[in-house]
């Protein structure tokens, strides 16, 4: 017999691992990615394997021949990256606007840092906003929803419902066709129906907490609830169309439930959660930007660490006796 | 053209103003320190270790400023040359010290002590002190986990690899003690370095009784005490079953090296004897 | 179901020696019996080398109020005062007894009947208990007449009987339920005229179904004992979680169950209690499970303290090949031994062995702040936060994270996706704060 091992309890471990729980995501993420070959066909296939293999080729290169380390590709995070950024992004971006985000989103927001777990800002978003801000123009034309669509970079363009809704367009699409995806949008954000299914297989696994995407969709819902109560000629859509539209439900349940930016406690989530809510409608109904979900999210993971200091989560013994 | 010439002279007559701003606050909310404070600390050697025993070099020169004599302010790192600069900007007398060098008592190594188990937990002595007594038959020898070594800030105290001791470089060791501190088996001693930096001392910290020691390690202390007897000068205490040489007492005569049964004592920098014929 | 309220992990119960009956461990030859316990002072010897002893003399005198006796497990002759390696790993004062026979005092009464009436008065059962050594055989080995004498102001209203043995593997408190239901149930209205309550609750996890409906039959025949089957839940079995699940009541940080009227005693306990008060036996036996994927004969056996483990490993089939490592206790809270010439204690519940495949700890990586250890943490702490500030030695900042309030059950560590050495940090930091807290209070 070997010599025996000596280490502090507990002697045994749950077997879960960072590979465990990103991979759940990836799944969760699996009938989005379906609506979005739907929709929008060989767009969505080129960008998103193109932002995924970028995303790991980026982080292989830079830790093993800048930083000179171990690298850590088979956690899946950069794998999650390049899902999550290619699903925030028009299916007919040209594939050398992908690298650069993926390169701004692994390199500069993520690997600068320290790698997995030091990041402040959530990574697919920082690359969708430079991409944003850097390639306006390529960034909002959004293709029109198409099934199967063969067309790439000539896809026809439309509008999506919130430009719509700020330009005073023509008509916007019916509630079903919000909820099943067929608008113009970004390639994983279209389809709520999808987007939802995910949610629950996240929830059974018990990989992510309801409080952060339930806190922001209610807090749109109940603010935007009031303003159209309040004054129905200014603001004529229904809550229900903010929830449906643009990048709400992917960034509710995707996007600010990435681990490593988020508050650490429920109480401190359910802040966060209400902050991203605030920050979106006031983007939108009184921004000039058509949509505010990546911003709102990249501005309360900047309070994430002073959310955690402030709110501890509810100790033993607080709670008043039977 | 204008524009730049206007920009230009704004901002020179801003950074003019500030200027003048500056130089008068800074006049007036100028704290006023004792001038030899800031002499002393000039010639201490800025590592702000607390070997002093006193919080950053800054917090030495107070209070070398403040004492009446300078008989129990020593800087370990800057040693006698350094106190004698202080001394001479105080006008005081500097004190005799002793140069000492941190030396580890033990000698167990992987082949005279060997590993009968294999610690799996964070690679830190403290931690492994708090769970049991170590990987060997000897629960009072050296971890080698390297604490002390994380907590060298003049990279004097190395681990061997091969040995899995901590090693002392004397030429850059400068007593500040924290190596001391930081060993949770209290194996590290800050001991005097004698005449050419000789030493000589117990290598082992063992308080168990020769018979039990004696099958985990072959360099251990087995408290035979013939190192007391032979001991002329008196400078041997045994206690616990473990021998201590006195550095007070000890004239490095060597005597008890050559009786020791188990090689447990040391002596560091000595020509090796010639073997008598 | 009835369960505690925070946090808390579900494992897999791997109950292999479920439902064996106890046996008896084989006397040894030489028992060591150790003379210190992990809380409290160690006990003076009040023997010395050549005395001759018999079974339930007593060997060892309390050092103080939080400490206790220890009697002789075996008779023979004392071979001598020394120390030996125990579950610590480090080396303790002990006992060193040659086995000769196996006489027991003549004041012990051996006889297997029931004896359900107690005509001893409060203050005579505690002194009972006192005398005879018995300690929370739960694992934490607290003296029990401590819990029973509280500060004065401070009186019980309910006394809960941990019958969970929520760890894995783990199976003797559930054996003795079934073996000994009706004694524990004895013991336990001992206890209640002990600390004056009317009211007592038995909380059993609900994967022992056999030893619930067992417990539930023989307490009709009882006042004021209520069997209450509780989730299967990891620490359903900790002081202040039982007592949350149980009573709803959570005992505020710093303090103990008595500030919310209740007492906690683990059912092993009860039964040396019974034995004490009914039998005139002092604590000298305890059983052991031993238990393992890879074990032959996995068994509850009755062993006499001092007993070699490896003795009883013998009994249960010998070491498997395969062992990696080898837990006194549960895999959750128990030491990893180095060898097993440690002898049965007062705590050792079982002996676990793990295989190299399952033992060795796989890498760290970075923290990913996925709150699974906030999450499963049973006392609301923020492990991760805990283990930063243990690596940077802020032992000021720890105390005020409450870590201290650390039952430093492995949730955290268990839970953690990355790997991370969660509770050795936490339970470092833990013994510094612990160690400045009291260095402050003994200044005051």
């Amino acid at each position: 017999m070997n010599k025996l091992i000596i280490s502090p309890s507990p002697h045994v471990h749950s077997g879960d691992s960072v590979w465990k729980n990103m991979r759940n995501v990836i799944i969760a993420l699996v009938p989005a990615y379906l609506a979005g070959l739907y929709f929008f066909g060989l767009g969505a296939l080129i960008i998103s394997f193109t932002a995924m293999l970028s995303c790991v080729v980026f982080e292989y290169l830079i830790q093993r021949y800048l930083i000179k380390g171990s690298t850590s590709i088979t956690d899946g995070s950069a794998l999650l990256t390049g899902l999550l950024l290619s699903f925030n992004l028009p299916s007919n971006l040209p594939v050398w606007i992908v690298i650069i985000g993926s390169l701004v989103a692994i390199g500069i927001a993520k690997m600068s840092f320290g790698g997995l777990g030091n990041n402040p800002f959530n990574p697919a978003l920082v690359g969708r906003v430079f991409l944003l801000i850097s390639f306006p123009a390529q960034m909002t034309s959004w293709p029109k929803p198409i099934p199967f669509n063969p067309a790439y970079l000539d896809a026809v363009t439309a509008a999506t419902p919130l430009a719509i809704l700020k330009g005073q367009f023509s008509e916007i699409p019916s509630t079903l066709n919000l909820f099943f995806g067929n608008m113009g949008g970004s390639m994983g954000e279209v389809s709520a129906l999808a987007l939802l299914i995910g949610f629950v297989y996240l929830l059974i696994r018990k990989t992510i907490s309801w409080h952060i995407p339930i806190s922001i969709l209610l807090t749109v819902f109940i603010f935007t609830g009031i303003l159209h109560l309040v004054n129905r000629e200014l603001f004529s859509v229904s809550p229900l169309f903010h929830l449906l539209t643009g990048g709400l439900m992917l960034g509710a349940i995707f996007m600010a439930t990435d681990y490593v930016t988020s508050p650490m406690n429920p109480r401190g989530m359910l802040i966060f959660g209400f902050g991203i809510g605030i920050i979106t409608v006031v983007i939108r109904v009184f921004g000039s930007y058509p949509e505010g979900v990546s911003f709102a999210i990249l501005i309360m993971n900047a309070f994430t660490p002073l959310i955690n200091t402030l709110v501890k989560p509810k100790r033993f013994g607080e709670a008043k006796k039977a | 053209m204008n524009t730049i010439i206007f920009s230009i002279l704004t901002l020179l007559v801003i950074s003019g103003i500030s200027s003048v701003i500056l130089f008068f606050i800074s006049r007036k909310f100028q704290v006023f320190e004792d001038q030899n404070i800031q002499e002393i600390e000039s010639v201490l050697p800025a590592a702000n270790c607390g070997g002093c025993g006193y919080p950053s070099c800054h917090g030495f020169a107070l209070a070398c400023v403040n004492a009446e004599n300078l008989e129990n302010l020593v800087c370990t790192v800057g040693g006698l040359p350094t106190m004698k600069k202080v001394a001479h900007i105080l006008g005081k007398d500097s004190n005799i010290i002793h140069p000492t060098v941190a030396v580890i008592h033990c000698g167990g190594n992987c082949d005279l002590r060997p590993r009968i188990n294999q610690y799996d937990g964070v690679g830190s002595c403290a931690i492994a002190h708090n769970l049991y007594g170590g990987e060997t038959g000897c629960t009072w020898g050296c971890l080698g986990l390297g604490d002390c070594e994380v907590s060298c800030k003049f990279d004097a105290l190395h681990i061997n690899p091969e040995t899995r001791l901590p090693e002392i470089d004397e030429e850059k060791c400068t007593s500040c003690n924290a190596c001391v501190i930081a060993c949770p088996k209290l194996i590290i001693e800050l001991r005097n370095k004698g005449l050419k930096s000789r030493r000589i001392f117990v290598n082992c910290v063992n308080k168990d009784k020769g018979e039990e020691i004696q099958s985990s390690c072959n360099v251990a202390c087995i408290g035979c005490g013939k190192c007391v007897e032979e001991c002329a000068f008196d400078a041997i205490l045994m206690a616990n079953n473990l021998a201590y040489i006195d550095s007070n007492k000890c004239t490095l005569c060597r005597k008890c090296v050559a009786v020791c049964p188990t090689h447990a004592i040391l002596e560091i920098n000595f020509p090796t004897k010639r073997v008598k014929e | 179901m009835k369960t505690f309220k925070m946090g808390g992990i579900h494992l897999k119960e791997y109950k292999f020696s479920a439902g064996i009956q106890i046996q008896t461990a084989s006397i040894p030859q030489q028992a060591i019996i150790p003379l210190g316990h992990y809380l409290g002072g160690p006990s003076l010897p009040v023997v010395q080398k050549g005395d001759k002893v018999k079974v339930g003399q007593m060997i060892g005198q309390a050092s103080g109020f939080v400490s206790a006796n220890v009697h002789a497990s075996v008779s023979g002759v004392v071979n001598r005062i020394d120390v030996h390696l125990d579950a610590s790993g480090y080396k303790v004062p002990s006992v060193f007894i040659d086995v000769h026979g196996d006489e027991w005092l003549e004041t012990i009464d051996k006889s297997a009947e029931i004896k359900r009436e107690c005509t001893l008065s409060s203050a005579e059962i505690i002194k009972r208990i006192t005398d005879y050594g018995i300690v929370g055989l739960g694992g934490a080995t607290f003296p029990t007449h401590v819990k029973l004498l509280p500060p004065p102001g401070k009186k019980a209203n309910v006394l809960i009987v941990n019958g969970v043995e929520c760890e894995p593997y783990l199976t003797c408190d559930h054996q003795l339920m079934i073996e000994k239901g009706e004694e524990i149930l004895v013991g336990v209205t001992i206890l209640m005229k002990a600390i004056d309550v009317k009211q007592a609750i038995v909380g059993i996890e609900n994967n022992k179904k056999d030893a619930i409906a067992l417990m539930q039959k023989l307490a009709k025949t009882f006042v004021g004992i209520e069997i209450l089957p509780l989730q299967v839940q990891y620490p359903q079995g900790g002081e202040k979680q039982l007592i949350d699940a149980t009573i709803g009541r959570q005992v505020p940080t710093g303090t103990l169950p008595i500030e919310v009227e209740a007492v906690v005693q683990n059912v092993a306990t009860v039964f040396a209690v019974y034995e004490a008060v009914q039998k005139n036996k002092p604590l000298f036996e305890r059983i052991v499970t031993i238990t393992g994927k890879s074990l032959k004969n996995h068994g509850n056996f009755l062993a006499r303290l001092g007993t070699p483990l490896a003795n009883i490993v013998e009994q249960a089939g010998g070491v498997p090949e395969d062992t990696g490592k080898i837990v006194a206790g549960g895999p959750m809270m128990g030491r990893a031994l180095s060898s097993l010439e440690v002898t049965v204690a007062k705590g050792t519940s079982g002996v676990l062995f793990i295989p190299t495949l399952e033992a060795a700890r796989k890498n760290m990586q970075n923290c990913i702040r996925c709150t699974k250890c906030v999450v499963t943490c049973p006392m609301g702490l923020e492990p991760f936060l805990l283990m930063s500030q243990s690596e940077r030695s802020m032992w000021t900042e720890m105390e005020n994270e409450r870590v201290m309030d650390c039952i430093e059950c492995g949730c955290c560590s268990f839970a953690c996706p990355s790997n991370r050495p969660l509770l050795d940090h936490i339970r470092y930091g833990k013994s510094t704060v612990g160690k400045i807290i009291r260095t402050r209070q003994a200044k005051k």
